[in-house]
């Protein structure tokens, strides 16, 4: 029992209800929100440590005990899950100090930014499923207005559709709700864990089961439901594309890998092996696919989010230790190559003046720094060892041949290589071949953007360096998860 | 009763597809209205539907309903209020950037 578990949740919020006061001044807003940020790294980091010691830490709100009141859960997953946000948050938000437009500050983006992390960081802590529901809501809010922030007319366009596909994404989620409280008499998740594992999880619990992985693969850009994904990150700037591609579909896979280990784990010939596997080998071909076929910086990146994303989901899918641990460490690998991908696209689009790749040409003469940084989180992300995209896909695909799932594995191998290819085109007509950039261009230097960009990059190396701890880590991580009496234990303290 | 009430969830939930499934941007809009009400009753009808005592708990109290349902349905509503009073600038403004109400004419640009 802690009661710091809560500032994830309320610190930012507090943050970003002041914010609104100081919407006229945006040298405020930067100093306010940029020693936020830094704080909430410092803050999440501390969780992590103690999650670390104590292995789940508790909050009971208002002392209320569970199965009654509602209750913050802070084991090893949330607690990086976390640790992760705050980074990227950081990163992001020091990058729109560079790039953001003054209208956009003026209309509330930093409110918004901070209200976006409460909702994200309130998903990972809570234990309580009506509660994550909130959170979701919270987190979707902040993001309709920050990905309609700007008012361009792309944006008003594609937005719409965003918001109209998560309002019908929530209505399914209140209604999974419904039906599994009408059959356990509970929305606590470890009081749900302990019920459906006491009724043995019957037919109807896997229909729920089912209804929940819908949900939150709509939110997490799972086949068939990916579609909305790349239109809609291709409007708002650079910096918010890269906290939504790096931070907003992991929260939907946070959810599934949560609701999978802890609740609906008793039949994983028909949810994990069935649907989960096959929906993941699909996401990663039509997602990479979608990406081979684009020439334009932005949309091939967000096809890429969708391809990964499959990998995650595999590595929950195949549901050993190994290959849940492969998912963990690729969910940390894919969030800090993501966002960096991203914001790197955002500097080069802030020196061209456009994302068409075709359009650009020959920038690693002018800045070298940058197409170096692109190249590691490049092959990183197409999974070149030793950087952190070979190590996280390699036990992945290692215990897809363990378990005997051919074609998965095969599949994400072949996925491996297509990446591979796309990252490539970016590489060839982005920064080699002709310098297609004027005089102005040429000289145009953007050190200030590549600072808040150079740590993502370090972690991408570190992540494959350091691969043998981390990848302890996440193993350690994955055995807790998998063993649910853990967390039910200490929810319910038995 | 929980079978009336399936029936007339299942109508609102029928209207609210049709609705969201039309042309028109501001019929969406009411779709998504519609849809928020049929999934507030499913809440509320899951539970089971239990009437003769209120959801508070004296110490001598010999039956009370379950308060939890009628908590969610609440926190539920509360949130689609926000979220529909967003969606209604949303489609405002959308209307006025665009010059039209007609989703058929908010595909996007031919290209993609």
């Amino acid at each position: 029992m802690s009661n710091l578990i809560i500032l994830p949740i309320i610190f930012p919020f507090i943050i970003g209800a002041v914010l609104i006061f100081f919407s006229k001044s945006s040298r405020a807003q930067r100093i306010i929100s940029g020693i936020s940020a830094l704080l909430m790294v410092g803050i999440s980091a501390y969780l992590a440590v103690l999650a670390f010691q104590q292995d789940t830490v508790i909050l009971e709100s208002g002392d209320w005990v569970a199965p009654y009141g509602i209750i913050l859960v802070l084991d090893n997953l949330a607690a990086l899950m976390v640790l992760i946000t705050s980074i990227l948050a950081a990163s992001c938000l020091f990058f729109a100090f560079g790039t953001i437009s003054k209208k956009r500050e003026k209309y509330y983006f930093y409110p918004f930014y901070f209200f976006l992390i409460v909702g994200v960081n309130g998903a990972f802590l809570t234990g309580d499923i009506f509660n994550l529901f909130v959170f979701f809501e919270v987190m979707l809010l902040a993001s309709y207005v920050l990905i309609v922030n700007g008012g361009s007319k792309y944006q008003l366009r594609e937005s719409f559709k965003y918001v109209i596909l998560n309002i019908f994404g929530s209505a399914l989620f209140i209604m999974a709700i419904a039906w599994i409280y009408s059959v356990t008499g509970t929305v606590n998740m470890a009081h749900l864990s302990e019920r459906v594992a006491e009724i043995n999880q019957p037919g109807i619990v896997t229909v729920i089961a089912v209804m929940f992985f819908i949900v939150f693969g709509a939110k997490g850009a799972l086949f068939p439901l990916y579609f909305w994904l790349p239109k809609s990150y291709y409007g708002p700037p650079a910096a918010l594309a890269a906290l939504f591609g790096g931070l907003l579909t992991k929260v939907g896979i946070y959810a599934i890998i949560r609701m999978f280990t802890l609740v609906f784990y008793h039949e994983p010939l028909f949810t994990h092996k069935g649907i989960i596997v096959t929906a993941a080998g699909f996401t990663m071909l039509l997602g990479v696919l979608g990406a081979v076929s684009q020439f334009d910086f932005k949309r091939i990146l967000s096809y890429h989010i969708i391809s990964q994303v499959g990998y995650m989901v595999m590595g929950l899918g195949i549901f050993t230790p190994l290959a849940v641990a492969g998912a963990i460490y690729y969910i940390v690998h894919h969030m800090f190559v993501k966002t960096a991908l991203f914001l790197l696209a955002g500097a080069t689009e802030k020196i061209t003046g456009t994302t068409d790749i075709k359009a650009m040409g020959g920038l690693i003469k002018s800045q070298p720094v940058l197409t170096w940084s692109f190249f590691i989180a490049a092959i990183s992300l197409a999974g070149i060892p030793p950087l952190s995209g070979f190590f996280s896909k390699f036990p992945i695909i290692l215990a897809g041949f363990q378990e005997g799932q051919w074609v998965i594995s095969a599949v994400a191998l072949l996925v491996g290589l297509l990446t591979l290819i796309s990252m490539m085109k970016i590489f060839g007509y982005v920064f080699w071949g002709e310098n297609k950039l004027t005089e102005r261009q040429n000289n145009m230097s953007v050190t200030n953007l590549l600072i808040p960009i150079a740590p993502l990059v370090a972690f991408s190396i570190i992540l494959g360096f350091a691969a043998e701890p981390i990848f302890t880590y996440s193993l350690h991580i994955a055995e807790q998860i998998l063993e649910p009496s853990n967390y039910v234990n200490a929810v319910l303290k038995e | 009763m929980e079978i009336v009430m399936s029936a007339v969830i299942g109508l609102i939930f029928a209207v609210a597809i049709y609705l969201m499934l039309s042309r028109n941007i501001i019929r969406v809009l009411i779709g998504t209205l519609m849809l928020s009400h049929s999934v507030h009753l499913i809440l509320l009808t899951m539970s089971g539907l239990q009437r003769g005592a209120p959801p508070l708990l004296f110490l001598e109290a010999g039956a009370y309903s379950d308060p939890l349902p009628q908590a969610l349905i609440l926190t539920a509503i509360v949130i689609n209020f926000g979220v529909t009073a967003f969606v209604s600038v949303l489609v405002y403004r959308t209307y006025k950037e665009h010059k039209t109400a007609d989703l058929y004419d908010l595909r996007g640009a031919k290209d993609e």
